[in-house]
């Protein structure tokens, strides 16, 4: 779990939901839901797969923090570096 | 060839999964037909053995086409075409017959993606697909479904970690231009024949939101519930009660439909819509709800859906979800009587004994058809959803 590339899994599971969109040009700042359209179905898919992937459990008080790309990819790291600390 | 919707004239079969010689049971998929609404799992209605194939792989033929004939159980011939449906009566004949056993026990199991007894190998029309476009030997995955039949998960599994790196999905069968041309034939039906009528009503839905905050904080996202779900569940306990809303208008009279199939609707990425039913939505509790609707909305996404889920919605809601706009007003998809509307959940200044705090509040609508109801029945029905609303564990 050490070496999990943690950008590069949150870009494949929004790739998953949204192969049309090309990541690189969404803001990284920007709404992920408005910026690629996603549902409240695609967003608990989205969370079901990074807690698959990763093991971090995600509560739903945390929604908020993954409202970005940037902010997943922040509270991801922070969480897995708690979990290793 | 059954017709799934009042839009559909014409199916191209594309995959036989019986032959002659082979015993089915109600709800084996035995085909799979191509059509507006992309590949489509193609059930069969009554046990018994396939006599003889009639349609040919790829060949397009009309709705209402006998595709193959079916011995029915300790009969000595052939009996009726094994066709789901008889052409005159588009998009409800796998409703329960009325003289058929409880609807309840139409489907297969929809747990597994597709139970079924396939010719030459057992896997699941899907995960044939899925694995041909992966180039996936299915010999060499081990089955998890019915009897040990491969299904799409099974699939997936193996190729999921390939697929997710390279960054692409096996491409959806789905026609998004066919499937514009459905919808439009479909509603300016509507708008042509069935005299709409329309209600609204704000539903606080707080108690929702604090029930499911509380359900949710302690399960893995896998068994989170959404709103949309107590939304579903609502409707068809509604429905129940208010058996003139749920069924079908045909031959100029209303037939009340014996089961609640709540139609969901799902929007397709790239401008696609579909209303495929969740079977029996008011017989099922709410977990269990949840996890077909996760089902269904990947399926229907995923373009492979099964011919009842097309055919059978008694009923059919559309929510907005978390984004968009307040409210929505639905256009009834024929032969159906109702469609009910959940706007985006806003916060919003209410009055709560005597005084006045902040709430979550949806507003509900209802497209009725006043050749079937009038606005009071309306008003009923639609409070009675959003009284169900108030008491989430009770859903």
């Amino acid at each position: 779990m050490s070496d999990i590339d943690i950008r590069k899994v949150v870009q494949e599971e929004l790739n998953n939901i949204a192969p049309e969109i090309d990541l690189a040009s969404v803001d990284p700042d920007a709404d992920l839901r408005e910026a690629i359209d996603i549902d409240s179905m695609d967003f608990l898919n989205f969370v079901t797969a990074l807690h698959r992937r990763t093991g971090i459990d995600i509560p739903e008080l945390d929604y908020p923090k993954l409202a970005t790309l940037s902010g997943t990819v922040a509270y991801l790291d922070a969480k897995l570096k708690s979990g290793k600390a | 060839m059954p017709s799934l919707g009042p839009d559909m004239e014409a199916g191209t079969l594309v995959e036989w999964l019986v032959k002659p010689g082979d015993r089915v049971k109600r709800g084996d998929v035995v085909a799979v037909v191509d059509t507006q609404k992309g590949a489509i799992e193609v059930e069969i209605y009554q046990p018994g053995q396939i006599e003889k194939i009639l349609v040919d792989l790829d060949t397009k033929v009309p709705v209402g086409t006998p595709l193959a004939e079916l011995r029915e159980e300790g009969e000595r011939l052939p009996a009726a075409a094994a066709a789901p449906k008889p052409p005159t009566t588009p998009a409800v004949a796998p409703t329960a017959p009325p003289a058929g056993p409880a609807p309840v026990r139409m489907q297969a199991p929809a747990v597994a993606a597709a139970p079924m007894t396939a010719a030459g190998g057992r896997a699941s029309p899907a995960a044939r697909r899925l694995a041909e476009a992966q180039g996936v030997d299915l010999s060499t995955i081990a089955g998890s479904g019915p009897g040990g039949a491969i299904i799409y998960a099974d699939v997936e599994q193996r190729i999921g970690k390939t697929v997710a790196v390279a960054g692409k999905r096996p491409a959806p069968s789905l026609n998004l231009a066919a499937m514009r041309t459905a919808i439009a034939v479909a509603m300016a039906r509507s708008k042509r024949e069935i005299p709409h009528y329309y209600l609204e009503h704000q539903v606080d839905v707080t108690a929702c939101e604090q029930w499911l905050t509380q359900k949710n904080a302690t399960r893995p996202p896998d068994n989170r519930l959404l709103i949309g779900a107590l939304a579903v569940k609502a409707v068809a306990l509604a429905a129940r009660r208010f058996p003139a809303f749920n069924g079908f208008y045909r031959d100029n009279k209303f037939e009340p439909a014996p089961a609640v199939h709540v139609g969901i609707a799902i929007t397709i990425r790239g401008g696609g819509l579909a209303a495929p039913a969740l079977h029996d939505a008011d017989q099922l509790p709410l977990d269990e709800l949840m996890g077909r609707m996760r089902d269904l909305v990947q399926r229907m996404r995923a373009g492979r859906i099964r011919s009842s889920e097309l055919s059978d919605p008694t009923i059919t809601t559309s929510s907005l979800g978390e984004r968009g706009v307040e409210a929505l007003y639905g256009i009834i998809y024929p032969p159906q009587v109702a469609i009910v509307g959940f706007g985006k959940v806003m916060a919003r200044p209410w009055v709560v004994d005597g005084a006045i705090g902040p709430r979550s509040i949806v507003t509900t609508t209802l497209s009725g058809d006043h050749r079937v109801t009038d606005g009071h029945a309306g008003a009923l029905f639609l409070a009675e959803i959003g009284k169900l609303l108030q008491e989430p564990d009770k859903l």
